[in-house]
C-alpha cells in the first residue's frame, strides 16, 4: 500500500473505451456501503473516532488481496483542485470531498493499482467499496467488489442485523448496501422524445436515474446513470441481474431510436453532428455544460459513422479532462469560471485538431475501417 | 444541483426544484422556486435526497399531531434524536437501528418494499471456526455465480481454494 502520490493518469483507465456496448455505455460501477461495529456513523463520529476508523480501514486495505499495491489518498492532504480531479474522474463523491474542512476529516480514497477497485473511507458510511469497469460489465464489477467485501469483512467487524442486513446511515442503503449503476448515453431516445417513457418505465421496475455526477446532479449531455432504487429484500445477484436486464433493454431501445433517426431524418441528424463538431472545433469559450451537450452530438455522430474522427477514446478523454479542475491543473493554478471556459475551448480545439490532422494526412480510412 | 441558484422564472427566490423537459429535441433543465413551480403545475422532482427528507418531515408532522410525547428519547449510544433523523435523513450509529426500530421498520418497508434482508449473510467472529464457515459459505456462493456466468477461470480458482480449506479440517 502506498500513501498519497501522484494522481496523474489514475482512475481513468476506462477512458480508453473498448468495453462491451462501449458506444452506448461508458462505464459500470457497483458499490457496497459498509459500517464498522462499535463506532458511530460518520455523521456522528468526532475527530478521534474518524481517525480510528481510517486507521482500521488502512489496516484492512493493506491486508486485502484485491487491493495489493493500492494507493491511499487522504482528502485532507489534497488541495481543492486535486479533490475536484477525483470528482471529475468519478472516483469519489461530492460528499467525501466536502468532508474536508478545518478539522481533520480522515476521509480517504483507496484505489487498486489497476484502478478497477476502490474504497471511500468516512463518506456517508464508514466504507464504500466500489468496483469500476469500462463499458457494460455489471457482473464483473460486482464479482470484484464482492470479493473485496469478503476480504475486508474478515478483518473488520461490520455492523450487521439479521433483519435489516448491513446497517447504513441512510435507510435507503440498508440491507445489501449495494448500488449498481451504468453510465449510459441516450441521445437517440432524447431526440425521438421517447426518453420520458423509458425513464418512467425504469422507475416502475424499481430503478432510478441520475446525472453524470451521481446523486443530486442533473442530466447533461444525454448521459444518464441508471441504478437500482432499493437495496433490501432482494439478493445482491438479483439486484445486479435486474439492472443488467433492464439496462440491456434500454440499450436496445436506444439502438432502435438511432435507426429511426438515420432512416427518417438523416439530414437533420448529420447537420446536428457537424454543427456540434464545428462549434467544438472553433469555439473560443465553452462552459462545461455546452461542452458536454455538444460532445453528445459528436459521440452520436461517431457511433453512427456520420463523422470519422475523433476516436471514442478521445471523446471520453475530453469528457473528463475537459472539465474545470483538469484544465486548472494543466495550467498549474486555479481558473475562475470565465478563464476555465476559455481554457476548455482551447483544449477541445487542440484535441480535435490533432486528430483531424493526423487522420487527414493518412489514408481515406483513418480509423482503419472502411467508410 | 440547485444550491445557491436563483429561480429561472422570477429570478428572485432561491431555486429549489429542478425541472427537466424536452424542447425541440434538446433536454433542458429549469431551476425553479417552489412558488413558480406551483404556478407551472410542477410539484416534486425525482431528486434522490429530497423525497426522503420530505417524507420524513411529513411523518414527523403526523406523529407530532398524534402525540407530542412521541419525540422520544435520543439514541443512548450516539445521542441522535428522532428530530435529527427527520432533518438529515441519516441515523447516527448502528444502535439507532435498534433504538428507533419501531418507526424504522415501517419507514424501511415503505422505502424499500421490504424489511427483511435476503442478501449476503455476515458472521464476524473472533473464533477461527466462525471465520472459516463464513468464508467457505462466501466462496461457495461465488463459485456458483462464477459457474452460472461461465467464468471458468474464477470458478477453478475458487474450487481449489474451497478444497484446500475443506482438506485442512
Amino acid at each position: 500500500m502506498q500513501n498519497g502520490g501522484t494522481l496523474d493518469g489514475r482512475g481513468i483507465a476506462w477512458l480508453a473505451g473498448g468495453g462491451d456496448e462501449g458506444e452506448i455505455v461508458l462505464s459500470t460501477r457497483v458499490r457496497l456501503a459498509r459500517n464498522l461495529q462499535g463506532f458511530p456513523f460518520p455523521i456522528r463520529a468526532g475527530v478521534e473516532d474518524s481517525g480510528r476508523i481510517l486507521d482500521r480501514a488502512r489496516a484492512a486495505i493493506e491486508a486485502a488481496d484485491s487491493l495489493r499495491e493500492a494507493t491511499v489518498w487522504t482528502i485532507d492532504d489534497l488541495d481543492p483542485t486535486e479533490r475536484n480531479l477525483l470528482l471529475e474522474r468519478h472516483l469519489v463523491s461530492r460528499e467525501l470531498v466536502e468532508r474536508a474542512g478545518e478539522e481533520p476529516a480522515f476521509a480517504a480514497l483507496a484505489l487498486a493499482a489497476d484502478d478497477d477497485l476502490g474504497v471511500m473511507v468516512n463518506e456517508e458510511d464508514h466504507l464504500r467499496l466500489q468496483g469500476f469497469s469500462p463499458g457494460f460489465a455489471l457482473d464483473r464489477a460486482w464479482r470484484r467488489v464482492d470479493r473485496l467485501d469478503e476480504e475486508i469483512g474478515t478483518v473488520l467487524p461490520y455492523a450487521f442485523h439479521h433483519e435489516f442486513g448491513f446497517l447504513t446511515s441512510c435507510p435507503t442503503n440498508v440491507g445489501t448496501g449495494l448500488r449498481a449503476s451504468v453510465l449510459i448515453h441516450l441521445p437517440g431516445l432524447v431526440l425521438t422524445k421517447e426518453i420520458n417513457k423509458v425513464l418512467e418505465g425504469i422507475s416502475q421496475v424499481g430503478l432510478t436515474y441520475r446525472g453524470l455526477h451521481g446523486e443530486g446532479s442533473e442530466v447533461v449531455g444525454n448521459l444518464f446513470q441508471l441504478s437500482n432504487q432499493t437495496t433490501l429484500g432482494k439478493t445482491e445477484e438479483e439486484l445486479v441481474d435486474h439492472l443488467a436486464r433492464v439496462a440491456g433493454k434500454v440499450i436496445d431501445y436506444e439502438r432502435s431510436a438511432r435507426s429511426v433517426l438515420i432512416r427518417e431524418a438523416p439530414t437533420v441528424l448529420e447537420d446536428k453532428v457537424w454543427r456540434a463538431y464545428g462549434i467544438l472545433r472553433t469555439a473560443r469559450s465553452l462552459s462545461t455544460r455546452e461542452m458536454l451537450n455538444l460532445m453528445s452530438g459528436l459521440r452520436l455522430g461517431v457511433a453512427l459513422k456520420l463523422i470519422r474522427t475523433p476516436r471514442v477514446q478521445t471523446l471520453n478523454e475530453i469528457l473528463v479532462l475537459g472539465q474545470t479542475a483538469h484544465r486548472s491543473r494543466d495550467v498549474g493554478g486555479s481558473l475562475d469560471a470565465a478563464e476555465a471556459d476559455v481554457a476548455r475551448a482551447a483544449y477541445v480545439r487542440d484535441r480535435l485538431a490533432a486528430e483531424d490532422e493526423s487522420t487527414s494526412a493518412g489514408s481515406d480510412t483513418p480509423n482503419g475501417e472502411p467508410n | 444541483m440547485t444550491d445557491g441558484m436563483l429561480c429561472d422564472e422570477c429570478g428572485e427566490r432561491p431555486a429549489e426544484i429542478q425541472l427537466t423537459t424536452i424542447e425541440e429535441s434538446e433536454m433542458k433543465t429549469h431551476h425553479l422556486c417552489t412558488v413558480c413551480a406551483t404556478e407551472k403545475g410542477v410539484s416534486a422532482t425525482p431528486s434522490a435526497k429530497a423525497p426522503l427528507v420530505d417524507f420524513l418531515a411529513q411523518l414527523g408532522k403526523t406523529e407530532q399531531q398524534e402525540s407530542s410525547r412521541e419525540s422520544g428519547e435520543p439514541c443512548p449510544y450516539c445521542g441522535t434524536t428522532s428530530a435529527d433523523f427527520r432533518r438529515t435523513g441519516r441515523l447516527g450509529c448502528a444502535e439507532c437501528w435498534a433504538h428507533f426500530d419501531g418507526r424504522l421498520r415501517g419507514l424501511v418497508r415503505r422505502l424499500q418494499g421490504s424489511a427483511q434482508h435476503v442478501g449476503k449473510l455476515y458472521v464476524h467472529s473472533g473464533s477461527d471456526l466462525g471465520d472459516r464457515l463464513a468464508q467457505l459459505a462466501g466462496m461457495r456462493r461465488r463459485l456458483k455465480r462464477a459457474i452460472e456466468t461461465e467464468d471458468f477461470e474464477t470458478a477453478a480458482d475458487l474450487r481449489d481454494r474451497i478444497r484446500g480449506m475443506e482438506a485442512s479440517d
